[in-house]
């Protein structure tokens, strides 16, 4: 074997090894998750109200809660987020100003969040007066979400070929006209991808919704968008730090239909890529 | 010139930042004829024919000066409709770039985007009309559902060109058409165009001299942004004003 062989399977080695240590903790905090679930997991954990100070019962508030909040999530800053990115890829010139945006959204997307959890507070609960609710909830949610999903439908958007559009402009096509028959089909899979994924790390995020529409305990469903609803990560916070003589056993059940439904999203997405995939071909 | 031009530039420059891709180019197109461009690759071509249609406009810095009168207008006047000069002018591109998606659509999208017809009948009879145009209806007449994208090459440029003639334009460009075919789906393409210059004025960008021989009625020989020489294809060919035109067409370089 010559050295050029050998220095490749060294190679090979060391990034099989570095994916293997990426992928290892992952399955081994889902498996110590489950495997600790296992027992507390029923159908009453998933549809019944949390009893007896939370440490019996189910969870089913507060799932219903976070899907609340998901769709909410969806609702704002999907249309939003497309256009806005439509706009900075398609329309706006680059001079200073577009700079000065696309830069401000890459950064937005690194603050952390607790940070919109109190600026959402400031915002919408106390100056608009929409109080802890669903609203405010969903509201600082989509805030954060944004800079995800402009990033990811504006990559999208760019990573579609010039020539797609080409085509469309030389049959007379106005620029609109290119953009939603040319350009948009071919960006919908980047712009769901890059949307679930915002969308997993907003129905898990505690600190955003800490102030503006979290309850400790609630057990009914919410009857408007101005309620204020139970929510997966926060029921696990308080379930974890704040309730003593806590079963540990609900704790990783909670975790574990958290768990779940970011998978369903994921899912979710897939599906609707394979389904593209179909349309397309014919 | 013994012919009442259908394209005419006058004075046409053109800089890409401060590049000068076009030099004073002054030529006249005639209606209903092949006219061919012909010269070494980067000469400035492409950017030639996409002044016709105004698909340079797309480019950030380009900057243009002079004039293109197509029937009596100048096309880079303000009130000119760009949307229906490009329908007028219609281009094929060097890769057969249909739509991935159905035959139907690929035909069918200038007609909706420009709102041609709403009639399933008359969009059914311009289908047929432009497919028999290109050669194709009998092809294709049963697969209309099926992606364009699984045609073979050939019939995927034909398709292009449908696409384009069904919008009814004056002109069609087109740009190194045959460069990804091989020989015998080339020499198909040269006959359809010989077919469609009775309908259209035709203008083609080809590095393929013997095509131009072939085809083209006319011919402009282009050298580094210059248009050196234009005239009957016959006399470029065998006669050559220029001796850069003489150097290049006996292959002495490019
Ligand atoms: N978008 C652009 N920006 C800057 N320069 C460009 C651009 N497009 C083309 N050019 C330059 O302009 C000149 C002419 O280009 P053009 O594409 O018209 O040549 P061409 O004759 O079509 O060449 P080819 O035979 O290789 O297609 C070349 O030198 C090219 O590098
Ligand atoms: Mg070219």
């Amino acid at each position: 074997m010559n050295l050029a062989r050998i220095r490749e399977r060294i190679a090979f080695t060391i990034l099989g090894l570095s994916t293997l240590f990426v992928i290892l903790p992952i399955f081994a905090i889902v498996f110590y998750i489950v495997k600790n679930a296992i027992g507390a997991i029923s159908w009453n954990f998933i549809l019944d109200i949390p009893r007896h100070g939370m440490r019996e019962g189910g969870i089913y508030p507060a799932i219903v809660g976070t899907i609340c909040l998901v769709l909410g999530t969806i609702l704002f800053s999907l249309p939003l987020g497309i256009m806005s990115a439509i706009y900075l890829v398609e329309y706006a010139n680059d001079n200073f100003f577009t700079k000065l945006v696309k830069v401000s959204i890459v950064n937005l997307s690194g603050i952390p969040s607790i940070v919109y959890g109190l600026f959402g507070m400031a915002l919408f609960v106390i100056f608009l007066k929409l109080g802890t609710s669903i609203l405010s909830g969903c509201l600082t949610l989509s805030i954060m979400s944004l800079p995800l999903i402009i990033t990811a439908t504006k990559e999208a958007l760019e990573a579609v070929p010039f020539s797609f559009r080409e085509i469309s402009l030389s049959l007379g096509a106005t620029k609109w006209q290119t953009i939603r028959y040319c350009v948009l089909p071919y960006a919908l899979p980047g712009i769901l991808t890059g949307t679930v994924l915002s969308l997993s790390r907003a129905a898990g995020e505690t600190a955003p919704i800490l102030f503006t529409v979290a309850a400790f305990y609630l057990p009914r469903l919410p009857r408007s968008i101005f309620d204020q609803v139970m929510a997966l990560p926060y029921h696990l916070y308080v379930i974890s730090t704040q309730i003593p003589n806590m079963p540990l056993r609900l704790s990783f059940a909670t975790a574990f239909v958290l768990i779940v439904l970011v998978f369903l999203m994921n899912l979710v997405n897939v599906i609707l890529r394979i389904q593209f995939r179909k349309k397309k071909q014919w | 010139m013994e012919f009442f031009p259908k394209i005419e530039t006058r004075n046409l420059n053109l800089y890409y930042g401060s590049f000068s891709a076009l030099k004073n180019i002054n030529i006249k197109i005639p209606p209903k004829e092949i006219t061919a461009i012909i010269g070494p690759s980067g000469c400035g071509k492409s950017t030639l024919l996409r002044c016709f249609n105004r698909m340079n406009d797309l480019i950030e810095n380009v900057k243009i000066t002079g004039e293109v009168i197509i029937d009596n207008k100048n096309i880079f006047d303000k009130n000119v409709n760009l949307l229906n000069l490009r329908r007028n002018v219609g281009m094929v591109f060097q890769r057969p770039n249909v739509f991935d998606a159905s035959v139907y659509y690929n035909l069918t999208f200038g007609i909706k985007i420009h709102r041609l017809m709403r009639n399933k009948n008359k969009i059914n009879d311009a289908i047929q009309m432009s497919l028999e145009g290109v050669g194709l209806w009998n092809d294709l007449k049963d697969k209309l559902k099926k992606n364009a994208r699984y045609l073979p090459l050939e019939q995927q440029q034909r398709l292009c060109i449908a696409r384009v003639i069904i919008l009814n334009p004056k002109i069609i460009l087109l740009d190194e058409p045959c460069s990804t075919l091989d020989p015998i789906a080339t020499l198909k393409i040269e006959e359809l165009l010989k077919k469609l210059k009775e309908d259209y004025t035709i203008i083609i960008v080809t590095h393929n001299m013997q095509q131009a021989a072939r085809i083209s009625g006319w011919s402009g020989f282009m050298l580094l942004g210059e248009l050196i020489e234009f005239n009957r294809t016959k006399i470029i060919f065998t006669n050559p004003t220029d001796s850069r035109t003489e150097d290049y067409i006996t292959g002495r370089f490019g």
